[in-house]
């Protein structure tokens, strides 16, 4: 079995709207040094799989059809052995 | 002239869409499930409803561009049939890439439910025709994730294209940051194809196509699309 976790996030060139709100709380909470927030999805996928490279295709054929949507989405992902 | 209205679980739209056809313009119209998966023939226009589909936890309208129904729907488009989508259902097109840009969470974070004035930029489509250019009508609004963005080369492209349809404004055609309540770039609250033949909304004309509802501003978007069926 393998484990894939994906994060699939915003664009740089997006704005994302609850990244800022959670920025005005982390600030109006003290966290002055704070200077951008951004976020994002974190996915877990569990793999009947051994191979790694062939999980690896897999989770990247996942993320472009499905998981994130190439228009406004990045994403990236480790594999590891559960 | 005959329409589909397309029935995701979920959905709850799909009602007022077909009473619309139905009972307001008394044309003819049909339920289509969304595991229909035959050659979509005998149509003129294809209305993809609003309300929640399903897959919005994934992102509005992601899981909902796999049903059955969908290749079906984008051979119709390809075709040169009418394709409209409303709310989520204009999130199921871009999510489908039947339109360009996508729909994000609203710059507030709140769920808006409110009447908002809609400037229409292009009467020269098959949904619009009967508006008057820059004319400002009422429809209302009620999304979530209504926040429209795009890549500036694409963008570039739709100006040119003259695919940018209808855009927030208030009561006197002001278009700025200040009349745009989700955030969408350029204030966009709806938006067609190059070919002019697939139109997504964020707005809902069919609430708002019965004087007993308090406005029929959107009424004519649906006469705009018998209008151009019948002159075509």
């Amino acid at each position: 079995m393998l484990k894939a976790e994906i994060y699939v996030y915003l664009k740089k060139s997006i704005s994302d709207p609850p990244g800022i709100a959670v920025l005005n709380s982390l600030k109006s909470l003290g966290f002055d040094s704070v200077e951008k927030v951004r976020m994002g999805k974190y996915i877990v996928v569990y793999l009947n799989e051994n191979d790694i490279e062939k999980a690896k295709e897999q989770v990247k054929l996942m993320c472009e059809k499905l998981l994130c949507n190439p228009v406004m989405e990045e994403y990236k992902f480790k594999i590891s052995e559960e | 002239m005959k329409f589909g209205v397309v029935v995701f679980p979920g959905s709850n739209c799909d009602s007022d869409c077909f009473h619309v056809i139905k009972d307001v313009i008394n044309e003819d119209v049909e339920y289509i499930w969304h595991d229909y998966d035959e050659k979509l023939t005998g149509f003129d226009c294809i209305i993809l409803p609003g309300g929640f589909s399903y897959g919005d936890y994934l992102r509005a309208g992601a899981i909902a561009r796999f049903s059955k129904v969908m290749p079906r729907i984008e051979e119709f488009a390809h075709n040169g049939g009418l394709v409209i989508g409303i709310c989520n259902g204009f999130q199921i097109l871009t999510e489908s890439h039947l339109l360009p840009g996508a729909l994000i969470r609203n710059k507030n974070l709140k769920f808006i439910c409110s009447d908002q004035y809609v400037k229409v930029v292009n009467t020269n489509t098959p949904f619009t025709n009967l508006y008057t250019k820059g004319e400002v009508i009422n429809l209302p609004i009620a999304h979530g994730e209504g926040n429209y963005v795009v890549d500036e080369e694409t963008l570039k492209q739709m100006i040119q294209n003259q695919q940018i349809v209808l855009q927030y404004c208030d009561k006197y055609g002001n278009v700025n940051d200040e009349t745009n309540p989700n955030g969408s770039i350029l204030s966009i609250a709806g938006v067609c194809n190059k070919e002019k033949n697939i139109f997504g909304l964020m707005p809902h004309p069919e609430r708002s196509s019965e004087k007993i509802l308090g406005c029929e501003d959107g009424k004519r978007v649906f006469l705009s699309i018998v209008n151009y069926l019948k002159s075509r």
